[in-house]
């Protein structure tokens, strides 16, 4: 491969990015500690009766999920806006949406995978039928490369702000909500006996929409906030 | 080049702006309250009743148009958002921004009316119903938007980040209220398709309704022109024609003079 080309400058960030993740590994298990926490939370507040918390089990999972993955996405272009690495990348000459789409995916490698993995331990601690467990992971695994391509894009917009703070859940919250609906969802009717694929098709649908929209719109914020 | 271009090219410039919102602001301010003084006089008090829900239906005269333009105003935003994007028009953006407030009250107060009226004919304030759900996430848009603006320093970068998250939101205000139908329903279908240009509502019950949806956008038009406005002569304080506007001599001190951003 020749290299200035559009796909090795991807693959070169992609590998910077992973090399970064795994260098600071043990930062890269916060999201994890964090979700194992907010679920311990819930038989804490709701009370130990295992058919109510069977019952919600999928729910609770997945509001965690969608929660340890937005505190991660402030550092998504935080510190590359901070020491201009982020301007350099805007002016490479490459094209943006490319690299943004580099970081995603080394984003959702670092957070929502390892989530995904993670997710079936929390759900059998709190009683999710075990039928419903495979579909969680297939939802999960639909749903957070979702919330990392959604999320990125409202990263960027706040890169231009010297801390995003409470705001970033209030640009990533609202529009996560299909992706909740429909993972959620896809859980609710397996652990009940029904068909969860209409929920899981949607998903993908989301996923396949989102795919080549976020990055463009990653990358136009990106320009406005290094402009 | 045809009259439109032309016109909206010289509505790029500020002070052509703030003439143009100068000469229309009171007529759409005055219209606007004339039709809503008939319409309301029309729905409240010479409608006939519902059959079924008496006098509680007449609440839709404000309910229905305001949520109306809660969805109007944000595709209003998106639209100015992605003229700043492309053509950085600054109009643009002071528009964009102008409108949030005028369409998150909007919501607001088709979220407030809607739940008076849920309180006598569903028996409770509150539902977990997909059109409740879908309104009050898209206040949440707009909370966003507005947030997003006032937390960048630079106000035109902010504008345009604010105009950016507007046209993401409307990506996905179809896509959030269709996931939500899914999840849900209660709220009765709509009685009036556009589509199919037929309603099920009574002509008498149904004129006043449709002269406060006009009503609502020319009361819309008075409010965002009235901030844009006073966003047009914070953002060229020190120009000229401001400063003639205000009184001062004519000549601008070289500091302030310089423009904020190439």
């Amino acid at each position: 491969m020749r290299p200035g080309t559009p796909s090795t400058a991807a693959l070169a960030l992609l590998r910077r990015d992973l090399l970064l993740l795994w260098r600071q590994r043990a930062d890269a298990l916060n999201p994890l500690l964090f979700a194992l926490m907010v679920a311990t939370l819930f038989p804490l507040a709701l009370g130990p009766e295992a058919g109510m918390l069977s019952r919600v089990a999928g729910g609770i999972v997945w509001v965690t999920v969608v929660l340890a993955n937005l505190l991660s996405l402030d550092a998504l272009f935080r510190g590359d806006a901070e020491d201009g690495s982020l301007d350099q990348l805007a002016v490479s000459g490459q094209p943006l949406a490319l690299l943004a789409g580099a970081r995603i995916l080394a984003h959702w490698l670092g957070t929502g995978l390892p989530l995904t993995l993670v997710a079936p331990l929390l759900a059998y601690m709190l009683g999710l039928e075990r039928a419903a467990l495979p579909v969680l992971v297939a939802a999960l695994a639909l749903g957070t490369p979702l919330l990392s391509l959604v999320g990125a894009c409202c990263a960027a917009l706040t890169v231009a702000m010297r801390r995003s703070g409470i705001l970033l859940a209030l640009l990533v919250l609202p529009l996560t909500v299909p992706v909740l609906i429909f993972g959620a969802g896809a859980v609710e009717a397996a652990a009940t006996g029904g068909d969860p694929s209409a929920a899981l098709l949607f998903l993908a649908a989301g996923l396949a929409l989102a795919l080549p929209l976020a990055p463009l719109g990653c990358a136009a914020a990106i320009r406005i906030g290094t402009a | 080049m045809n009259r439109f271009v032309l016109w909206f090219h010289r509505m790029g410039s500020p002070p052509t702006f703030y003439a143009f919102a100068e000469r229309w602001r009171p007529w759409f301010l005055w219209s606007a309250l004339a039709i809503t003084a008939v319409a309301l006089y029309w729905g409240l008090a010479r409608a006939p009743d519902d059959y079924l829900q008496g006098d509680s239906f007449r609440i839709i005269y404000i309910h229905v148009p305001s949520a109306w333009m809660g969805q109007f105003i944000f595709l209003a935003m998106a639209i100015c958002g992605f003229v700043a994007i492309v053509w950085r028009i600054k109009i643009a953006e002071i528009m964009g921004i102008a409108s949030a407030p005028v369409g998150a009250a909007f919501t607001a107060i088709a979220l407030a009316t809607g739940s008076l009226w849920g309180r006598p004919t569903w028996g409770t304030y509150w539902v977990w119903d997909a059109r409740l759900t879908s309104t009050l996430v898209l206040l949440f848009l707009y909370f966003g938007v507005i947030g997003l603006y006032r937390a960048i320093e630079d106000r035109r970068k902010a504008a345009r980040a604010a105009g950016l998250l507007a046209i993401i939101g409307l990506v996905n205000i179809p896509i959030i209220q269709y996931s939500v139908y899914w999840w849900n329903t209660l709220h009765q279908p709509s009685s009036i398709k556009v589509t199919k240009m037929s309603s099920t509502i009574d002509p008498s019950m149904l004129w006043p309704l449709l002269a406060m949806a006009v009503a609502t956008k020319l009361y819309y038009a008075w409010s965002a022109l009235s901030r844009a406005q006073l966003m047009v002569l914070e953002m060229e304080s020190g120009k000229d024609w401001v400063r003639e506007l205000a009184g001062l001599p004519g000549v601008a001190s070289p500091s302030t003079d310089t423009p904020r951003e190439a």
